[in-house]
């Protein structure tokens, strides 16, 4: 097992003792650190397929009717259809393999001071079960009639009946490939959490584990704890689709609100199963560039506790006005504005964490503010729609399509690259050249404030989302509502512009970059206290661990930080 | 502010855009005072040469915890009661509430069209002079609306902006709700759920018209339909 040459970076782990074919070593591995980095490069190929979506999508709203370079005419059926799959794509395809798989796989094993995930090939077909679902949506487009087009929510009877939705295939595939994509996520979360508890390095008490790595646990078992029902939902959708059930069918005594219970039940604490890791990488980049502890620790994990429990009690903030007992809407409207306790003590425990500190605006460190800072947009204006009364104005208009992207991007995009600028020395060894990403990070993030600050006035103007066309209502065609779409529009194209300049960076660096030390941010956790990048086996010795993650700043030392291994 | 974007055409709009506006002004103040903080924050204790980072040990955590977290928690949580007391009055008077009705109109939604059934001469629907239209509504100013909402196929929302006023339609079902106009014009009518490819282009057109007006269109419909629906 210590046996490697994997210290002398080539880009890759070195992985395995004896001579391995390539195909052993990058598809059948089962090391964790290379399932990690199928994971992130599979998770990256799909989230350019989610931008270009996001691209033909916005071209024709901003250009109506008019051939798209790249696409082509975008039609109704089209538009329902990039729509649909973008958002299933960014949040089953992008967030979760990056945020919860590509992450978990790496760091876990890393932060707790093991040499792998407790069940290695459930972790190897965890891997190849994502990639058959996304063959499986990738096939969906290719039906007759075309892929799904009735929006990630899939609710029923468009979803259920071909007759309506007008593709037979493409709904079934969609459901298939998303219910498996569950399988993977399920096999994945029982390492995550089994790794976590069992395999910690002696000395590493509940308090000692790195918020990262308890974030993607609670995450874990929060998606296992919600996505039971879902996964009957979609079984029981299928049935109505290919073998004439009525389970969701009102002329059969079904109920097509049924769905939305079972959808939405699963799909609010959703949103924070891709929350929390993102939440864990904040943690771990601000403490280490302000050089400080990470403020009220216990807090912030009973906080995420408590959280991921209330969010089990909000689901139906999604249906106020979707014909369900109105008396209803009173009850989730209380829960609903009730989280923006626990989220807006997240926010302060992480602000606090800064104060008094010696912050250096390294590039991990300005992705990790940025999210701070622009997540709170998305915090605040969800109040808008917990509000039930007011949320009879907003609901499925752009200024929900606004409010979500305050919170998806900072969630997926920017975490994924405060998680990718930190991490990456570990991963690949070697440096990526900043001031490449310090240009990518500022029109990055100008851009993102262009692209959703006017949809929120688009919102409160009286558009509605999914709409492909707004030539067809005079009130929503006047020319200052057409300025904003191209404007947002024109801001997507430019922060679509630069992602070539990361992407380079990236791939030339994982080769070509300055070698990075084993420790190059001068960080406590447990991963950066093995060589970079980690060789089969990780630790030679295992470590152990004598004290929290966050020592930094400790009086009375030399250094400003404090390895959680280091004895002295 | 939402008056800004959109007329307020019915009775409860005000209401709706008063909420909008306290929670505008609730959490306006929230992001500006969290978003000064942090950037002064920031700029406070930026990395200097000399300066070290301070070290709270879990005693110094404890009193700080109170200042920065536990204070401005029963802030925020007298903000949230004021919200949801606003929340729940204007949604039991939108939603809740049922005043008695001048008149019933009824309204089906299919892919990817509106009919509308308007009561007609004699005020009561299901009689034999209802006016059936098809993506065209007309009410008259001032007067209490009550809508039966179904709908053929899939699900819909009927939407009308300057009113407010969103319903999803559920095949199988009726849902009932109400709505009162206070300004004549000429208005958008949307469907806000997703229903299929024609989801995009299933606009309606509401017509508010003064008593005259409307009596004039009652005597002398545009668009009637031949059957009854
Ligand atoms: C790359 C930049 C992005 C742009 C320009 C963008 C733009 C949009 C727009 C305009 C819509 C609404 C379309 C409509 O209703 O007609 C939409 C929908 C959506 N987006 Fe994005 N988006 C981006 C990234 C993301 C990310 C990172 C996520 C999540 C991780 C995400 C998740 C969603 C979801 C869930 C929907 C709803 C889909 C539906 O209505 O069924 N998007 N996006
Ligand atoms: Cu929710
Ligand atoms: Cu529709």
């Amino acid at each position: 097992m210590a046996e490697t040459h994997g210290h002398e970076a080539h880009g890759h782990d070195a992985h395995g003792h004896h001579e391995e074919g390539w195909f052993v070593k990058y598809f059948w591995s089962t090391d964790h650190k290379m399932i990690a980095k199928q994971y992130l490069l599979t998770g990256m190929l799909l989230g350019a397929v989610g931008a270009y979506f996001a691209y033909v999508f916005r071209m024709q709203l901003a250009f109506p009717n008019k051939p798209v370079p790249g696409y082509g005419l975008v039609t109704g059926a089209d538009y329902n259809a990039l729509v649909t799959n973008h958002g299933a794509i960014m949040i089953f395809w992008v967030a979760m393999p990056v945020l919860i798989a590509a992450f978990g796989n790496f760091l876990i094993p890393l932060m707790v001071g093991c040499d792998d995930m407790v069940f290695p090939r459930l972790n190897r077909l965890s891997y190849q079960i994502f990639l058959v679902s996304a063959l499986v949506l990738a096939a969906s487009f290719f039906v007759q009639g075309g892929a799904f087009g009735g929006a990630w929510t899939s609710y029923p009877p468009l979803s259920a009946k071909a007759e309506y939705s007008l593709t037979d295939l493409g709904p079934t595939l969609w459901l298939a490939a998303v219910a498996l994509e569950f399988v993977a996520f399920l096999l994945g979360g029982i390492n995550f959490v089994t790794t976590a508890m069992n395999s910690r390095a002696p000395g590493m008490k509940a308090f000692d584990i790195p918020m990262a790595v308890w974030m993607i646990v609670i995450a874990s078992i929060l998606f296992m704890c919600s996505v039971g029902p879902l996964v009957a939902g979609a079984v029981m959708l299928m049935f109505d689709q290919q073998v004439g059930t009525g389970f969701f069918d009102p002329d059969r005594g079904g109920d097509p609100v049924l769905w939305q219970h079972l959808f939405w039940f699963f799909g609010h604490p959703e949103v924070y199963v891709v929350l929390l890791p993102a939440l864990g990488f904040v943690a771990e980049i601000i403490t280490t560039f302000s050089r400080k502890r990470l403020f009220a620790y216990r807090t912030v994990l009973y906080t995420t506790i408590g959280t991921g429990v209330l969010s089990f009690f909000v689901w139906a903030h999604h249906q106020f006005i979707a014909g369900i007992d109105p008396r209803m809407a009173n009850v989730f409207s209380v829960t609903t504005v009730l989280i923006s306790i626990p989220i807006a003590e997240m926010t302060f425990v992480y602000i606090a964490t800064l104060f008094g500190g010696s912050i250096s605006f390294r590039v991990p460190m300005l992705w990790a503010l940025a999210f701070i800072a622009e997540f709170l947009m998305g915090g605040v204006t969800g109040i808008f729609l917990g509000a039930s009364g007011a949320d009879i104005y907003f609901h499925d208009t752009y200024f929900v399509v606004a409010h979500f992207h305050y919170t998806f991007f900072p969630i997926a995009i920017i975490g994924t690259f405060a998680g990718l600028t930190y991490w990456f020395p570990k991963m690949f060894g070697r440096h990526m050249n900043e001031t490449v990403n310090k240009v990518h990070f500022w029109i990055t993030i100008t851009c993102f404030n262009g692209i959703f600050l006017p949809l929120f006035v688009l919102g409160a103007a009286g558009d509605h989302r999914r709409i492909f066309d707004y030539g067809n209502f005079p009130e929503l065609s006047q020319p200052w509502m057409q300025d904003l779409r191209v404007f947002a529009t024109v801001s997507l194209l430019i922060m679509l512009a630069v992602q070539p300049l990361f992407l380079a960076n990236f791939f030339y660096s994982m080769f070509k970059g300055r070698k990075a030390e084993a420790n190059p941010w001068k960080a406590n956790t447990l991963e950066w206290q093995c060589p970079s990048p980690p060789p089969h086996g990780n630790f030679s010795p295992l470590p152990e661990v004598y004290r929290g993650p966050y020592e930094y700043s400790a009086e009375g030392r030399a250094d400003d930080f404090w390895p959680q291994n280091s004895p002295t | 502010m939402l008056e800004h974007y959109m007329q307020q055409g019915s009775s409860f709009a005000s209401q709706i855009d008063g909420l909008v506006w306290m929670i505008f002004l609730m959490t306006t103040f929230w992001f500006l005072l969290v978003e000064g903080i942090l950037f002064w924050l920031l700029w406070r204790f930026r990395a200097r040469p000399g300066h070290k980072a301070v070290y709270l040990d879990d005693h110094a955590e404890h009193a700080f915890e109170v200042k920065w977290i536990e204070i401005p928690h029963r802030v925020i949580l007298l903000c949230d009661v004021a919200v949801i007391i606003g929340a729940i009055t204007v949604w039991s008077e939108v939603k809740l509430s049922a005043p008695a009705p001048d008149e019933v109109v009824r309204v089906v939604a299919q892919q990817w069209a509106w009919t509308f059934t308007h009561a007609g001469r004699d005020g009561k629907l299901d009689t034999a002079d209802d006016i059936v239209t098809i993506d065209e509504l007309h009410v008259q100013v001032g007067k209490t609306y009550s809508y039966e909402l179904g709908a053929k196929d899939v699900l819909h929302s009927f939407s009308i902006p300057v009113f407010r006023l969103k319903q999803d339609a559920i095949p199988g079902r009726v849902i009932t709700g109400w709505f009162k106009p206070t300004i004549v014009g000429e208005f958008d009518v949307q469907c806000a759920e997703i229903c299929g490819i024609g989801h995009g282009i299933m606009p309606a057109r509401l017509y508010v018209e003064t008593p005259e007006a409307h009596a004039a269109w009652i005597a002398n419909p545009t668009h009637y339909l031949a059957y009854k629906f």
